[in-house]
């Protein structure tokens, strides 16, 4: 069951078509992130969900109620901010119960409610703190229960951690999804991180120019990229230039057979990607000579940049004690399975 | 060296500005003949007068400041988060008082709201006093004005309108709960400026002939020696407790500092 739906969404400002025909069904209770480069329209989107602009056309329906031209005070729908945007003059406690106040809730109720949205958050002790006296993240925390603190129907954050440290940043994120699972809240999370989108959601909607360019779980749009814009911008990405015969590709002249799970090429030259982690030293199903250029020691990591077949590929390996990196400029051979190969079509 | 003119230039400005006041008030404790008293300032306060026309001018002060904090308050909210192209218009506008003299502004009033203009409020005390409100809240518009909009933009009112918005706010609630408290350091500012100013003012009380501070000083120097000096030391007090107040509010208010 489809609980809040956004259906051929546009948006223009001026000339400039900023969403095009955007489509997205969200499950209750689903985490769902919308991840792209600046600029492609993902506030916008969560904008118009929110009600703070209004679409050119399109709609947005929450369970079965469309919202479209509902102003944004009317439609239940918490929302945390990039810049916290806490209220500066009230206490902490006097900003979880904001929402609270306007609805007329009961005072009684209302005092459990924050007492219970601050527990939430881990921060029962604050309530009687202002803003300027808490941390970047224990603000963005405060904000995060005010938004929730009403229950609404839909929670929409709009890169929420972006103006934290990185700690405090990766941190955060398992702490809004437990809080986010614990509440059973359908969710909107917009990010620029896909790290932090992959770890965190259910389903990924990876943007592009205004357009939805793949939507899947975190595993399909790593594994599975649809779109080249989506292979590279997800994760790091090794291109090769292939050239596409009857049966199978040549990689720098090397024969590789397709298993039936990659699609097949029509014919002549496209490009192919593997991730870092598919490659390994050695020898494999298919075997490319290989120097070593530079070793990245990323702590359980350790990442190296071969050159092969005259482009310049990552390739990542657990890093092991007993194993030390190979010598530089020292000639390898890396090895893959066909398997694993992306064939790049858009 | 430059250390020495830089004090001597100032040495000048504090002579320049304290040596009149300084003489003001010798010469105001000088009613007694051959040494200094109060005679002068007993005599002010004891004029029936003077408590009228001081009680009328801060009544006036009081209101034109409520009228001024609810008509600058939401238009200049309003011109920050909607209307950001108008800003200069809006400013402009605003600064138009303190070009236009205010007997050009009370000479108008009187020309359109004489009694026998579509809206006679000349006609009635109440009417006339209404219409003074208007022309002192015109008289202080720049500072208020200025005021308000330099406070607004210490704070985010754009998300912070929406935080609010989001939560089910509607604008009374925005203005009064979120936006006003906000910038009430520079609300007060203006506010106390607009109290100096009302207080002080001749031309329109006099012309639209309201029982005003400002005219009891004038017909008070006409008439007296020693008093009127007195009275301009006592109107600079209260001048300088205004500004003092602004000082310590906001001093005093550094809750409303973010530090975003
Ligand atoms: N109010 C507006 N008026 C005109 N253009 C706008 C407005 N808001 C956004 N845009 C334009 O719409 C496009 C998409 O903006 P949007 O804020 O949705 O991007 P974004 O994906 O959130 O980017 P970022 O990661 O930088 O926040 C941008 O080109 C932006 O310049
Ligand atoms: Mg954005």
């Amino acid at each position: 069951m489809t609980f809040l739906s956004i259906s051929h969404l546009e948006k223009s400002f001026g000339a400039n078509r900023v969403v095009k025909d955007f489509n997205l069904p969200i499950e209750k209770g689903e985490f769902v992130s919308l991840l792209g480069p600046s600029g492609c329209g993902k506030t916008t989107v969560l904008r118009i969900v929110a009600g703070f602009e209004s679409p050119s056309s399109g709609s947005v329906t929450i369970d079965g109620q469309d919202v479209t031209g509902l102003r944004p005070n009317d439609r239940n729908i918490g929302m945390v901010f990039q810049a916290y945007a806490l209220f500066p003059n009230l206490t902490v406690a006097q900003n979880v119960a904001f929402g609270l106040k306007v609805k007329g809730v009961a005072k009684a109720e209302a005092e459990a409610r924050v007492a219970e949205m601050l527990r939430l958050i881990g921060l029962p002790d604050l309530g009687g703190r202002y803003p300027y006296q808490l941390s970047g993240g224990q603000q963005q925390r405060v904000a995060l229960a005010r938004a929730l603190a009403v229950r609404p129907r839909v929670l929409l954050l709009d890169e929420p951690l972006s103006a934290l440290d990185a700690k405090i940043r990766v941190s955060l994120r398992s702490e809004i999804r437990e809080i986010q699972r614990e509440l059973g809240i359908t969710t909107v999370f917009v990010t620029h991180d896909q790290e932090e989108a992959l770890s965190m959601s259910d389903r990924v909607v990876v943007m592009n120019g205004g357009i939805a360019e793949q939507v899947g779980t975190p595993f399909e749009v790593y594994n599975r990229p649809t779109t080249r814009f989506v292979a590279t911008f997800v994760g790091t990405l090794n291109l090769f230039e292939a050239e596409a015969d009857g049966q199978g590709l040549r990689i720098a002249g090397v024969p590789v057979r397709l298993p039936e799970a990659v699609e097949a090429a029509r014919g002549g030259r496209l490009s192919v990607a593997l991730r870092p982690e598919s490659l390994h030293l050695g020898g494999g199903e298919v075997t490319l000579p290989a120097t070593v250029e530079a070793v990245e020691f990323l702590g359980s990591i350790l990442r190296l940049r071969l050159r092969v077949a005259g482009v310049l590929v990552a390739l990542d390996t657990f890093n092991r004690a007993d194993a030390p990196p190979p010598a530089l400029g020292r000639a390898v051979e890396v090895g893959f399975s066909a398997r694993d190969l992306v064939v790049l079509n858009g | 060296m430059n250390r020495v003119w830089s004090w001597l230039a100032l040495g000048v400005g504090l002579l320049y500005f304290f040596l009149p006041l300084l003489g003001t008030l010798e010469f105001s404790l000088r009613k007694r003949k051959g040494e200094y008293s109060l005679d002068a300032y007993t005599a002010v306060f004891a004029d029936p007068a003077f408590r009228a026309t001081l009680g009328y001018s801060v009544g006036m002060a009081l209101l034109t400041i409520v009228f001024g904090v609810l008509l600058v308050v939401p238009t200049a909210y309003w011109v920050r988060l909607k209307l950001p192209r108008l800003r200069p218009w809006v400013e402009f506008i605003t600064l138009l008082p303190l070009v236009i003299p205010a007997i050009v502004i009370v000479f108008g009033y009187i020309r359109l709201y004489n009694t026998s203009s579509f809206l006679p409020l000349t006609g009635s005390a109440s009417g006339t006093n209404l219409l003074l409100m208007f022309g002192y809240a015109t008289l202080a518009l720049p500072y208020m004005y200025r005021a308000v909009d330099t406070g607004l933009r210490t704070i985010d009112i754009g998300t912070l309108t929406e935080a609010a918005q989001s939560l089910g706010a509607g604008w009374v609630t925005i203005l009064g709960r979120i936006i006003l408290p906000n910038v009430l350091v520079a609300v007060l500012s203006g506010a106390f400026l607009t109290f100096a100013i009302v207080i002080g003012e001749f031309t329109l009380a006099a012309l639209l002939n309201r029982p005003a501070f400002g005219p009891y000083m004038q017909l008070l120097g006409a008439n007296k020696a020693y008093e009127p000096a007195a009275l301009a030391v006592i109107a600079f007090a209260i001048t300088w407790a205004c500004m003092g107040l602004i000082q310590l509010v906001t001093r005093f208010s550094n809750h409303t500092r973010v530090n975003a």
